[in-house]
């Protein structure tokens, strides 16, 4: 993926990413690492809280955790790369494209993510695919990562089991 | 489904100490929305909600009206002087009024004890307490409470001195319910006219001489003389006051310890607290105001949407 990443780009220049809570931030921070051990370069990267731009809240409710959101100074001009562990309905993808709007007008925006399990609800594809998965609307995408959860593992669940 | 905290806000008395610390803990990411260049956030967009202000108020009702906009709500500000109050209009009926109007939240500062969940009773909508007479200021607490575990960590064991007009003082009773649920030590010290008799109940320290208060304390909430009560005999003289109760340097020099400063507003520079002491370097007085947003937006979040009606109606294409 990093080196996609990387390709996409025509390089390192202006390239940052962001990841978007919570798992998105650590992939894109191990993206970071990787791209620093094989080109030799630092690229910014920062996190994403997107549950304040959610379409659901007025039907859901509020989400009890709302994480940080942590953007380099400028997105103007640069080239963003969302970051995220599972792309499904597109929602969250959607609510961190009028976030990032927010925050600067960049250069371009991709979209970079560990596994892509279809099902979309909106126009939204992915330009980074780390895995392409076919799963039923009655199945759950469990990512765990080292950092967070102590192994790196990608389970397909029934939905109303346990994580 | 009610939010995390129920449907409205009207007190910190009837929150879990759980409960407390959800609110302070969403406070902090709110904190940054309002350091972006653009301070705003659509979480809220679509609901509409009235600032209901029968009693005098500028930081708590422009507070208010950040969060809210911040949050990207639609507010409309009633004050009672130029609306239907004063031709003797209810305040149920004024409330029910602007329900039929269709708004989301009500905000409500009130002079009378109570005045917010007798609201809360009778309307719909989310009611969020912003003062009701000697009862409770939950917002100021909880931004209180956010300010001092921001500078002191966790509160469990800390000691928290309320300093002044105890028994006229909502703000006094809303940090006294949050922090001992938060397992701090509160005590409080005035003169004896400015306390509560039933204070002891509350489970708090009772200090007579501002002296033993500075050798016990890791923080002091200084409270505002309300200088109306001085017609009414509580206290001889504004001097009088300074020299027995008045917070200065002087004093706070001989503390064993550095003692946090809070004051809620406005201040009485002079009387309660001397200039030396609000602008030196212990004092957090405009950190509050900063929490004050935050701690208001988290509120504002945590009761809205949750709606099973409109989800309901979604699932079959209604709305």
């Amino acid at each position: 993926m990093a080196d996609q990443i990387v390709e996409l780009n025509a390089g390192t220049d202006n390239l940052v990413l962001v990841g978007i809570q919570r798992r998105g931030v650590q992939l894109a921070e191990r993206i970071v690492r990787i791209i620093k051990a094989q080109e030799g370069v630092d690229i910014v990267s920062g996190a994403l809280d997107i549950t304040l731009y959610r379409d659901d809240l007025q039907t859901v409710g509020p989400r009890p955790v709302v994480g940080t959101t942590r953007l380099p100074w400028t997105l103007d001009d640069q080239n963003v790369v969302i970051v995220d562990d599972v792309l499904y309905t597109g929602r969250t993808v959607r609510a961190a494209l009028d976030e990032l709007a927010d925050f600067g007008r960049p250069a371009r925006i991709a979209l970079a993510v560990l596994i892509d399990r279809g099902g979309r609800e909106l126009p939204i594809h992915a330009d980074v695919i780390g895995r392409k998965v076919e799963v039923n609307p009655g199945q759950r995408v469990d990512v765990f990562i080292e950092e967070l959860d102590g192994r790196d593992e990608v389970l397909i669940a029934d939905r109303d089991t346990e994580a | 489904m009610a939010g995390p905290l129920g449907k409205d806000l009207l007190g910190l008395a009837p929150l879990s100490a759980d409960q407390i610390r959800l609110v302070l803990d969403t406070a902090v990411p709110f904190r940054e929305i309002s350091e972006r260049a653009i301070k705003k956030v659509p979480t809220l967009r679509g609901a509409t909600i009235v600032n209901l202000f029968f009693e005098a108020s500028t930081r708590t009702r422009i507070s208010f009206e950040f969060a809210e906009k911040r949050l990207s709500a639609d507010t409309v500000n009633v004050a009672s002087a130029n609306s239907s109050v004063s031709k003797g209009e209810t305040l149920v009926d004024t409330a029910r009024n602007l329900e039929a109007m269709k708004i989301d939240m009500v905000v409500i500062r009130h002079g009378a004890s109570g005045a917010a969940q007798f609201l809360a009773e009778r309307i719909e909508s989310n009611v969020i307490n912003a003062g009701d007479g000697t009862n409770e200021h939950p917002t100021q607490g909880l931004l209180d409470i956010l300010t001092l575990r921001n500078h002191l960590g966790d509160l469990t064991g800390r000691r928290i001195c309320i300093v002044g007009d105890v028994l006229h003082s909502r703000v006094a009773r809303s940090n006294i319910w949050g922090l001992t649920k938060l397992g701090a030590e509160v005590a409080v010290c005035g003169p004896r006219s400015l306390l509560p008799n039933a204070i002891g109940e509350m489970g708090v320290t009772v200090f007579d001489r501002i002296e033993e208060a500075v050798e016990w304390a890791d923080a002091f909430n200084v409270l505002r003389l309300q200088l109306e009560r001085m017609q009414a005999g509580y206290i001889p003289s504004l001097r009088e006051y300074n020299r027995v109760y008045g917070v200065t340097r002087a004093r706070l020099e001989k503390a064993p310890r550095d003692i946090l400063i809070l004051h809620p507003g406005p201040m009485n520079r002079g009387v309660e607290i001397d200039s030396d002491v609000a602008d030196g370097p212990h004092s957090v007085i405009l950190d509050q105001v900063t929490n004050g947003v935050a701690v208001r937006m988290a509120v504002l979040y945590l009761l809205a949407g949750g709606k099973p009606e409109l989800a309901e109606a979604a699932k079959k294409g209604v709305v």
